[in-house]
């Protein structure tokens, strides 16, 4: 594959990169909105180092590490789910618990097959520039596989997020709807495994929303900018990779929180007249 | 023709700490009932009770003339729970959140269509918000948004609505157009209406019943004039109420 494409993606590497980048830029976003809104920010954080573990397992096992580290990453979401659901523990202490566990497992697990060397590094902190035509591809199915999903079922996961108890009252399938939702980031962290690292692609899930909460009026005007905050970071974080030779993966989530920064600064959409709604109801 | 709501015999405990004890209450089709009591006297409990969200461990429990388990179309219970802490942070417009309210009637993976927009359109007209449908939800005054959360419940048309401490700190403008939506869902639409409330100024007047309850057992139901009657005034029922429970000792 060599398109004709301007600098900075004029090589194939880059071109494979930009694909890949693009995918997990606009997807995990999406995700990420919903985690967010429903203070469950780090859950990819979780899920990223419990995919770590399952990386670590697949190098030990001589399996490629991506199919087991999605096994392990759908399998942690859910079990975190679970806890949080069934109120076993509280939200914060069932991520704590998979985090340090996924971490601790990964470790050992690396330890025993002998292998913390820089392809481990790979998983832990991104390489997107190795990105092969395998990996483009897999990632690119998942990322098709996250879109369907939410295309489908973001107006009823955003009925939970208004209010999770009214959407049970009104029968909508809430637990179903909550592992779909944790299974769904399972793969958004497999899918940016390659790109950032398990230990950063929650950044791509949390940090554009940030963003995007600032500039848009509408939940759905929320999904739209978050993806395209996601995207606008993974094309300048690769571009400014190339130009400064810079890690890409940590380039990619800087440009994320600088925008998120940018944002942060800009009058809130609609900002003004909170303050006033608010001023008249006091 | 069967109560919209019921409850017989409804007993309830947290571990060994019992909660309801024998409570009975009935609702039908176009009554106006409001459930008064202080702090701990069950009435949570028993709204989640009557919603499905919780088994009573003894006595039974039917909504629309059902188990609330075997409720199909789970969409003719309206609910409107105290004013979630989300709301003041949702990145929202006032139009999606009642559209939300739609979703479990359509079906939660159809897209909406025009049924559902004017549907969405006429439960704003009735809680007058039609003029801030797209608006970002955060926007609003307190009490904008707890009629956005009412229009929500409206929404779908619903047969039964249970509101659980609607009006808490809402505006006078916002009561009066709160209490004209209730009045009219009752009056017109032969919907009964559960009001859980601390405060009755808005709607004393409009109330068929009023059931108290005290210690988990009903210490009181009939119409709000039996009460009014005893010196105790509905609008400032947060300091008249308890008094007058003591009164029962």
């Amino acid at each position: 594959m060599n398109l004709p494409l301007p600098w900075p993606f004029d090589r194939d590497y880059m071109q494979l990169a930009l694909i890949a980048g693009l995918v997990v830029g606009v997807t995990a976003p999406l995700i990420g909105t919903f985690l967010v809104q429903r203070r469950l920010s780090l859950m990819g954080d979780g899920v990223g180092h419990v995919a770590f573990a399952g990386v670590s397992a697949g190098l030990l096992a001589g399996v490629w590490p991506v199919w087991t580290a999605l096994v392990a990453a759908v399998a942690g979401a859910v079990a975190i789910e679970w806890l949080r659901a069934r109120g076993r523990a509280t939200g914060d202490l069932a991520l704590a618990l998979f985090f340090y566990s996924g971490i601790a497992g990964g470790v050992v697990l690396t330890g025993l097959a002998g292998s913390l060397d820089a392809g481990t590094l790979t998983y832990l902190f991104g390489s997107i520039l190795t990105v092969t035509r395998a990996d483009a591809a897999t990632i690119a199915v998942l990322g098709v596989a996250i879109l369907a999903a939410i295309t489908v079922a973001w107006r009823a996961l955003f009925s939970l997020v208004v209010d999770e108890e009214a959407a049970r009252v009104a029968g909508l399938p809430v637990g179903g709807l909550n592992l779909a939702l944790a299974a769904l980031t399972a793969v958004t962290v497999v899918a940016g495994m390659r790109i950032v690292g398990v230990l950063l692609v929650a950044a791509l899930m949390v940090l554009p929303v940030g963003a995007a909460q600032r500039l848009a009026t509408s939940f759905r005007g929320t999904l739209v900018a978050a993806s395209t905050v996601g995207a606008v970071s993974a094309v300048l974080g690769l571009a400014a990779a190339r130009q400064w030779g810079l890690a890409p993966g940590g380039t990619i989530v800087l440009v994320a929180a600088g925008l998120f920064v940018v944002a942060s600064v800009l009058p809130r959409a609609g900002g003004l007249r909170a303050v006033q709604a608010r001023q008249a109801s006091h | 023709m069967p109560p919209a709501l019921a409850a017989d015999a409804v007993t309830f405990a947290y571990g060994r700490t019992p909660v309801l004890d024998c409570v009975h209450l009935a609702v039908a089709p176009g009554e106006f009932v409001a459930l008064a009591g202080p702090n701990g006297s069950g009435k949570s409990t028993l709204v989640r009770l009557l919603l499905g969200l919780l088994a009573p461990a003894t006595g039974t429990v039917s909504v629309l003339g059902m188990p609330p388990g075997a409720l199909r179309q789970r969409w003719r219970v309206g609910y409107v729970p105290q004013r979630p802490a989300m709301v003041d942070l949702l990145p929202a417009t006032v139009e999606e959140v009642v559209m939300a309210g739609r979703i479990a009637r359509r079906g939660w993976w159809r897209r909406p269509d025009a049924g559902d927009r004017a549907s969405v359109a006429a439960a704003l007209d009735t809680v007058a918000l039609g003029d801030l449908a797209k608006r970002r939800l955060a926007e609003l005054s307190g009490g904008q948004q707890q009629r956005a959360l009412i229009a929500k419940a409206l929404a779908p048309g619903p047969d039964l609505l249970i509101l659980d401490e609607p009006v808490a700190g809402v505006d006078a403008d916002s009561q009066r157009r709160f209490r004209d939506a209730l009045v009219a869902l009752a009056r017109e639409r032969d919907a009964a209406v559960l009001l859980v409330s601390h405060e009755f100024g808005a709607v004393a007047d409009d109330l068929d019943r009023l059931v108290v309850l005290r210690a988990g057992k009903v210490a009181f139901d009939g119409p709000p004039a039996e009460l009014t009657a005893t010196g105790v005034s509905l609008g400032v029922h947060a300091h008249d109420l308890p008094l007058w429970l003591e009164g029962l000792r």
